[in-house]
């Protein structure tokens, strides 16, 4: 890449019809000029900690260290309230200490039957995900280049689309042959409706200017599905997947607090009905850090896919 | 003149320039083309014929909204005909087709391929071996004079740089015509000038069809042998005028009197039928 960023020497080579570069075209992103301080005598002090200030805003660290205040700030209110065991409208008397949290999860890392309840509950989200990922991709696709395929699934997404986790278990529960596969459905229901209509957005979007220059140089449709009408709508289906990995993750915690004896949700639950505050507070903050990581893991993954638009500033 | 031959003669030898002298006549016979239906009917273009030698340079000339990118599209293959035909060597066009290159106004580069990538994007869906569409790259980006930026991404490009992509990519498909619609219409003035020049070195080194269509006078005098002049509602040729100015032609002929002598008559052509309409319209 550096190469191609560098400013374009004449061209220089054997051929006549070469095309030298019009004075002044200049490629874009072609490295800002340097900045060029005008000032008269030795800057003052403010200057120099105004100039320190601005870069420092911009840095990684300023928000991870704000992050961190904030956090510190929201556990010490925490301790706070449940040491006095406030009881006002909120009731705190039963909330936990951080302490006795931190406590329950470490004694959680040391413990076998704790992972299989992560790793149960992943499985879950991997295959209700993938699952919904296809289909979706799928469906989105078709309603997003056709007219009657659009005519004649919409009717479906707007009708169950609002329909929440939850109110699908008890039906899920009567199709379904086992509660493993009635999980996994809501699971999938949760990631499905985001992608679907992300990449329907995204296929329409599709400039037609592209497909017609695929066309005319000869693409068949398969062709210019492959390499211009996926391609073109890949951000809007990333989002889509980001956006349904989350849904997937408290759709699957739904369908686990219902049934189930593994599964980061059922842990949940199961610590309330046996009183055991402190893992509650555990479940949450696993639930939310899988949610986060897994996420992260997808925008991650596509990353390669979508370097082309980074470039695009 | 020597190193021309030489380039044409390598491409050639690539296998990519099949004889695309002889071939490129278009007819376009008695063509309406109509959008909407019922009352709501308009037409864009009404009964026009054609008739577009081999390795003639055409340029389409005409006010917006005149039917000029419609006229273009139906001998892409983008849009039929109402009534009437479009042929390229007495093949009926049917639909877009690798024959026909087309260039178009503005970002028509595919963003998430390197201009390498999209200069073989042709040769690529009809399925050229990989050490042929390495060399025809290689061959196409010399020509524009981007070998640096193979692997750049179209935007990393200025406007001018990605139109000569786009030129390449459609030259790199060895197409018999290539329609071009207000390709430079975007770009500043000066650096349309240096485009309009090596559009004409490559033509004269490819030998092929050009249809070029724009709205600006000067642009279509220093490059056409032939002005199509069309006006609007409903679209359709008023002129049709024969350029002679000499060739290989470079920016001073702008100055020219048999230059001014054409800017003249082109004006007058188009003058005369604003006139017209716009007394028809206040009728
Ligand atoms: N797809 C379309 N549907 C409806 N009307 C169109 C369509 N394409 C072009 N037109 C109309 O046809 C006329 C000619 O358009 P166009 O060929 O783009 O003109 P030009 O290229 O000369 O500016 C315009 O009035 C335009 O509104
Ligand atoms: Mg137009």
């Amino acid at each position: 890449m550096q190469d191609a960023l560098k400013p374009q020497v004449a061209y220089a080579g054997p051929t006549l019809v070469a095309v030298p570069p019009a004075p002044g075209e200049t490629p874009r992103g072609g490295g800002r000029p340097p900045v060029v301080e005008d000032r008269e005598g030795p800057p003052s002090v403010g200057v120099v900690v105004a100039q320190a200030m601005a870069g420092w805003f911009q840095t990684r660290a300023y928000g991870l260290v704000v992050g961190c205040i904030g956090l510190a700030i929201g556990l010490g209110l925490w301790q706070l309230m449940s040491a006095n065991k406030v009881n006002f409208f909120i009731n705190f008397a039963n909330v936990p200490l951080p302490g006795a949290v931190f406590a329950a999860f470490t004694d959680h890392v040391m413990d076998r039957e704790f992972y299989i309840h992560i790793e149960v509950s992943v499985l879950r989200i991997a295959a209700g995900f993938c699952i919904a990922a296809v289909l979706g991709v799928l469906l989105g696709t078709v309603m997003g280049r056709s007219r009657f395929g659009a005519a004649l699934i919409a009717p479906y997404i707007e009708i169950l689309r609002p329909i929440p986790a939850v109110a699908w278990i008890p039906l899920a529960i009567l199709m379904w042959p086992t509660d493993e596969a009635s999980i996994v459905f809501i699971t999938f229901l949760g990631a499905l409706f985001p992608v679907v209509i992300n990449t329907m957005h995204g296929v329409e979007q599709a400039p037609e200017v592209l497909v017609r220059a695929a066309k005319s140089l000869g693409a068949s449709p398969l062709q210019i599905f492959a390499q211009v009408i996926f391609p073109a709508a890949l951000p809007n289906i990333v989002t889509g997947l980001a956006v349904g990995m989350g849904v997937s993750w408290f759709s699957l915690l739904a369908g686990e607090i219902i049934s189930g004896q593994y599964g980061i949700g059922y842990f949940t639950w199961n610590a309330y009905s046996l009183v055991n505050y402190p893992d509650i507070i555990v479940g949450m903050l696993v639930t939310g850090l899988l949610g986060t990581v897994s996420t992260s893991l997808v925008r991650l993954l596509a990353q390669p896919l979508l370097k082309w638009q980074r470039k695009a500033r | 003149m020597k190193e021309v031959v030489s380039f044409t003669e390598r491409l050639a030898g690539l296998g990519s320039q099949r004889g695309s002298v002889g071939r490129g006549h278009i007819r376009v016979d008695g063509v309406t083309i109509s959008f909407g239906s019922g009352r709501k009917t308009h037409q864009a273009v009404m009964e026009t014929n054609l008739d577009i030698r081999p390795g003639e340079f055409v340029c389409i000339l005409g006010p917006s909204g005149c039917g000029k990118s419609t006229l273009l599209s139906s001998i892409a293959g983008y849009v039929r005909p109402s009534t009437g035909e479009v042929l390229v060597d007495d093949a009926p066009v049917r639909g877009p087709g690798p024959e026909r290159g087309m260039v178009f106004q503005q970002y028509s580069l595919f963003p998430w391929k390197t201009i390498a990538e999209n200069i073989v994007f042709g040769p690529k869906v009809a399925g050229r071996p990989k050490a042929e569409c390495a060399a025809i790259a290689a061959t196409f980006l010399e020509m524009v004079g981007l070998t640096k930026f193979a692997n750049a991404y179209p935007a990393e490009l200025s406007g001018g740089m990605q139109q000569r992509v786009g030129i390449a990519r459609a030259l790199a498909n060895s197409p018999s015509v290539l329609l071009m619609d207000e390709p430079f219409g975007a770009l500043d003035a000066q650096t349309r000038l240096m485009m309009q020049e090596s559009l004409l070195e490559i033509w004269s080194a490819f030998g092929i069809t050009v249809v070029f269509v724009t709205h600006d006078v000067d642009e279509a005098i220093f490059l056409a042998d032939r002005i199509v002049i069309m006006s609007a509602s409903p679209g359709s040729v008023i002129a049709d005028l024969k350029v002679t100015l000499p060739r290989p032609r470079s920016s001073e002929l702008a100055t020219s009197e048999a230059f001014m002598g054409l800017k003249r008559a082109c004006h007058e052509a188009i003058r005369a039928e604003s006139l017209r309409a716009f007394a028809q319209q206040s009728q």
